[in-house]
């Protein structure tokens, strides 16, 4: 650890003098830089004209070595600041407890300041980033595709009504609240601030209204807050920043016109719903003209992840082209399109677009807060004191009333309403960031105070994002009890909530309103029946369970695969003995007990592991680690239906040549599977178990017998282990088998025949578990399986519970006991 | 909110001039509701239903059973949306178990009266304002017991592995393409990781018999249940809101 924070402070110092050296666009001072890398070429002489390749005195010869700076110059900066950027984070990270207390915004701020203080220094003029529309064209879209991508949708659409609120009302109560205070205090003669005119402190005021929440974001999902409070200031923030711009840009005008009409103010209101629903609608647009083209992009999967960002860029420049909110476009375009791209595009194009979204963001976020920290130093500064600590107050104060006076107002039209803590939650959490930072820079020049307004707002923002930012986790951690959730993704919390969710619809379809539910079960069949035939390839409708359930399947097929398992080493040996019983019959000694026992919690851990893991909605600098590789899946099972389906695992060429693809280089598969000749007694086996397990079944109820044929499938794997019923040699089995007859025989009829009905269906489970395990884990586990199998059912006769019996031994949480109460 | 078009009310005044009428219907509404009233507010006291709600939920009811005393199972073929629901035997059957009368008895009855309905509706009740830690939680174990009633077909107090394949089978019953395994997988799936939870390690040689209603709170620990299984009912009296409007 230790050498490794010096390696990257080591880096990083480097890296700074690098560019401190270079960031200046004279050519004279950058090779005073490169004189520090490059020694040996002389330095240029200031009066030389131009780029000049190769300072040598006539430039008659070739050139042996040339040089040409400026060519490279904007790139190879920007490069450097990147990197110098990222190398800061990783440096960060070496230490990782200071991120849990400091924000990351707050490092690299300190960072930048650092850096800028050199820079002041050595008197160089700080990057040209933020002076044109650089931000609004290139930085701002990836933070706020990412954001938008990245949205937890389901809670999204449940608070909508509640975000927009606090969007569009907010941030115009904040602008018009803090404006006209500020104005109140220019009055002041004190102060000497008088000139600034209400226009000018209402364009200020929307500057500084809009809240960057990605420090308390961080927070919040640190502690798990509960799911409505943190969409509400996740989609707040993102959606005051659309109300902001499109403000600001209103108030640019209006600040610029000599004078101020009162039809003005309509024309202003109109444009304001023209800029948001506009938004909206080239939205909708591109995602659905995303979706769509993904539906045929499968021959081309190289580029498919391009379709994706190019289609949300393009969102973002047509809306900016039409002067509408292009925020709002492009995070409406990714809502819309990332369910339906998601669904058509392969695995690793989704993966990739995820990475690519996450990793522009990051770099434009790093940058932002990072020349946040350069600026604030290498600007000139404009101090006054009443109008600064107003501002500081007055953002204070407004952003308080706000949320509690919204809050009054929307809380009874809100299923849960937010108390007070939420509240202060809300309030407290209204950090200013990056979009504050970048529009107070794009203030045109014809602001006398533009330089207050810069010194006001960088005020405002180091001053919420180091102390806000900094004291919200204690706050919330020690002194205020905000309602939290501790959210695992499990199969059962996803079917109970399908269940809760069609029970209360089903209640309001009894009740006759029509509310919520019913809308969303409307939406639901809609995209069903129609949507998803139009944009989706596959557009065979999916339940949430079962994809949650392939995607948990998955992680734990990738964990078996990516973690070489220690118990799972032992296997070859197994192979080989199992061999060896095969060809002579003998009862094998070997196997010891607690091979056994290793083997039993092989298998029911890895049967199904269950993760519990708290849900990371967004989080701000990690992919969410739901990588569901659902190909994999799918071609496992396939293969595996294959290699099961009757006889057919008897074709080694296609049965084995899948399974073990683990197996040593020349090794030969088949001499560890002599052919085995009792293919007769095989199927036989399966086929009786069948009829006695129906012949139990018909005897069962009702619910039973919908379903008569299900398990042959199934059942057919079971061949693989019977090659013949061989005297069990180990103890520990037969003390359990024993064990389980004597509390089967004790069953009554009808648990006996529920028993023997559920008997064989953990075999799917072991499948598909094993399945994803194929590569390494899979075949040990399943000549363990039969190994198991063979010496259960070797000492007795079958019977109608053996099924159960064998199960238990794969695994035993699914057998069903003799009820006490009936 | 939207007042569903097949209100009796609605069914009843659409082919009249609904102008002439309205002050008349209402009038009758309030006799009726007068000689009612006293049942009503009794009602309200133990449901915490307001007056309001419960005159609303009056009026569907009477629609459902078509003005009989008691509602039977065969009423709710009614509601026409209910039989897009892939649990609707649960929902129905959930109207007519003693379980979710709140009286301590088990078992199934043939037809309900008003009272058990509003019963039935009262798990679904906004909690009203002001909760305490311990009635949050009172009333989060009293909508997980609904639910898990559902489940818990036989009342053994265990939902055991068959009724949980049988609830899921019936939830992914909507997805024709699914093949018939994967259910049974992810009922089986989902029954071990309740195990693994609630349980912990298992020696081989034992057995999970079922999700005991603690181990079903416990694996729903995280699902704000208190805050989500709620349903609006409606508060204003659908009469006047048509005739005024």
């Amino acid at each position: 650890m230790g050498n490794w924070s010096f390696l990257v402070q080591s880096v990083f110092i480097y890296l700074i003098v690098v560019l401190l050296c270079k960031s200046n666009g004279e050519i004279a001072s950058s090779l005073d830089g490169l004189s520090t890398l490059l020694p040996p070429i002389k330095p240029q002489e200031p009066g030389d004209s131009g780029p000049q390749p190769f300072p040598d005195d006539e430039n008659t010869n070739l050139p042996v070595f040339t040089m040409d700076y400026p060519r490279i110059q904007l790139p190879f900066e920007i490069t450097l600041w990147i990197l110098l950027a990222s190398f800061a984070k990783i440096g960060f990270h070496v230490y990782h407890k200071i991120t849990i207390w400091v924000p990351e915004s707050c490092l690299l701020i300190s960072i930048g300041l650092i850096v800028g203080a050199i820079m002041h220094a050595v008197k160089e003029e700080p990057p040209a980033v933020l002076e044109s529309s650089v931000f609004f064209l290139y930085m701002l879209p990836p933070i706020v595709l990412e954001n938008g991508y990245f949205m937890p949708t389901r809670p999204f659409f449940e608070n909508m009504g509640t975000v927009m609120w606090y969007a569009v009302v907010g941030s115009l109560w904040n602008s018009i609240g803090i404006g006209l205070s500020l104005y109140a205090i220019c009055q002041i003669e004190a102060f000497g601030v008088q000139d600034i005119n209400l226009q000018e402190n209402l364009l200020f005021a929307s500057i500084i209204s809009a809240v960057d929440p990605v420090a308390v974001i961080n927070v919040f999902q640190d502690i798990s807050i509960n799911e409505q409070l943190y969409i509400v200031i996740f989609a707040e923030g993102l959606f005051n920043d659309a109300v902001t711009v499109a403000l600001y840009n209103m108030f640019v005008f209006v600040a610029e016109l000599p004078v101020f009409k009162s039809v003005d103010v309509f024309l202003g209101v109109a444009r304001f719903f023209v800029v948001g629903l506009g938004g909206v609608l080239f939205g909708v647009l591109f995602g659905i003209v995303a979706a769509f083209t993904s539906r045929f992009t499968s021959k081309v999967r190289e580029i498919e992840p391009l379709f994706a960002l190019m289609f949300s860029y393009l969102a973002y420049l047509v809306a900016e082209l039409f002067g509408i909110s292009s925020i709002t476009a492009i995070v409406v375009c990714a809502l819309t399109m990332r369910y339906y791209v998601e669904e058509n595009v392969s695995q690793r194009s989704c993966t990739t677009i995820r990475h690519a979204i996450k990793m522009l963001a990051t770099i434009s976020e790093t940058l932002i807060f990072f020349f946040l920290g350069v600026v604030t130093i290498t600007t000139d500064h404009e101090w006054n004191w009443g109008f600064i600590l107003g501002t500081l107050l007055f953002a204070f104060i407004w952003r308080g009333l706000g949320v509690l006076v919204l809050t009054q107002i929307i809380n009874p039209f809100r299923t849960v309403p937010f108390d007070y803590q939420d509240q202060f939650g809300l309030a407290y959490g209204g950090l200013r960031g990056a979009v504050c930072f970048a529009l107070v820079f794009l203030l045109p020049d014809t602001i006398n105070r533009r330089k207050l307004f810069v010194t006001a707002s960088i005020a405002i923002i180091l001053f919420t994002v180091f102390i806000q930012g900094i004291s919200i986790r204690p706050i919330i951690e020690y002194l205020i009890n905000i309602r939290r959730t501790h959210k695992q993704e499990t199969i059962s919390v996803e079917i109970h909530r399908r269940v809760m969710e069609h029970t209360m619809t089903g209640i309001e379809d009894i009740c006759g309103q029509w509310s919520h539910h019913y809308w969303k079960d409307k939406f639901k069949r809609i995209n069903d029946r129609y949507i998803r035939k139009i944009l989706l390839r596959d557009n065979r409708a999916e339940s949430s369970i079962v994809a949650l359930y392939k995607r948990l399947e998955l992680l734990n097929a990738m964990e078996i695969l990516d973690t070489p398992n220690g118990d799972i080493s032992a296997a070859p040996s197994i192979i080989s003995l199992h061999d060896e019983k095969k060809a002579s019959y003998r009862p094998k000694k070997k196997f010891l007990a607690s091979d056994l026992k290793n083997m039993h919690e092989i298998l029911s851990k890895n049967m199904y592991k269950i993760r519990q893991r708290t849900v990371e909605y967004t989080s701000k600098h990690a992919l969410p680690d739901d990588t569901k590789t659902r190909e994999i899946l799918l071609r496992r099972h396939s293969t595996i239906r294959r290699s099961l389906r009757h006889g057919s695992f008897r074709d080694p060429a296609v049965a084995r040549s899948q399974r073990y693809l683990s197996l040593p280089a020349g090794e030969s598969l088949d001499a560890h599977f002599p052919p085995r000749g009792d293919s007769r007694s095989e199927t036989d086996h399966p086929l009786a178990r069948t009829r006695l397990v129906q012949s139990m079944r018909s005897s069962s109820s009702s619910s039973h017998a919908m379903r008569p044929l299900r398990r042959l499938g199934t059942l057919q794997e079971t061949p693989l282990a019977e090659s013949s019923g061989r005297p069990a040699s180990v103890d520990i089995l037969n003390e359990r088998s024993s064990v389980r007859y004597s509390s089967s025989s004790s069953l009554r009829p009808p648990s006996r025949a529920a028993s023997a009905r559920t008997a064989p269906a953990p075999t799917p489970r072991h499948r598909l578990s094993s399945a994803a395990a194929r590569n390494d884990a899979e075949w040990e586990t399943e000549e363990e399986l039969e190994e198991m199998e063979e010496l259960e059912e070797a000492p007795r006769p079958p019977r109608p519970s053996w099924a159960a019996d064998s199960t238990q031994t794969r695994n035993p949480l699914l057998r069903q006991t003799p009820r006490k109460n009936p | 909110m939207v007042i569903r078009t097949d209100s009796p009310v609605a069914a009843a005044a659409s082919p009249t001039p609904r102008d002439i009428l309205c002050p008349i219907l209402s009038l009758a509404n309030n006799m009726g509701a007068s000689q009612s009233e006293h049942e009503f507010k009794d009602l309200a006291e133990r449901t915490g239903f307001s007056l309001d709600q419960i005159k609303n939920l009056h009026q569907r009811f009477k629609w459902l059973t078509n003005h009989q005393e008691t509602l039977r199972q065969e009423d709710f073929e009614k509601v026409s949306h209910l039989s897009l629901n892939p649990i609707k035997g649960q929902i129905v059957k959930a109207f007519f178990d003693k379980r979710n009368f709140g009286k301590h008895e088990v078992g199934l009855v043939e037809e309900i009266g008003f009272e058990e309905f509003l019963m039935v509706m009262s798990h679904f009740k906004l909690p009203n304002k002001k909760l305490t830690d311990e009635d949050t939680e009172d009333v989060r174990t009293e909508k997980l017991r609904f639910l898990f009633n559902m489940h818990d077909t036989d009342n053994d107090g265990t939902i055991t592995l068959e009724e949980y394949r049988h609830l899921v089978e019936k939830l992914l019953s909507t997805c024709e393409t699914l093949e018939q395994d994967t259910s049974l997988a992810i009922a089986d799936a989902a029954m071990l990781e309740v195990a693994r939870i609630t349980v912990g390690h298992m020696e081989p040689h034992e057995v999970y018999e079922g999700i005991t209603f603690e181990q079903f709170q416990q694996i729903l620990k995280g699902v704000q249940i208190e805050t989500k299984m709620n349903v609006r009912f409606l508060q204003m009296d659908t009469t006047t809101m048509r005739c005024g409007k």
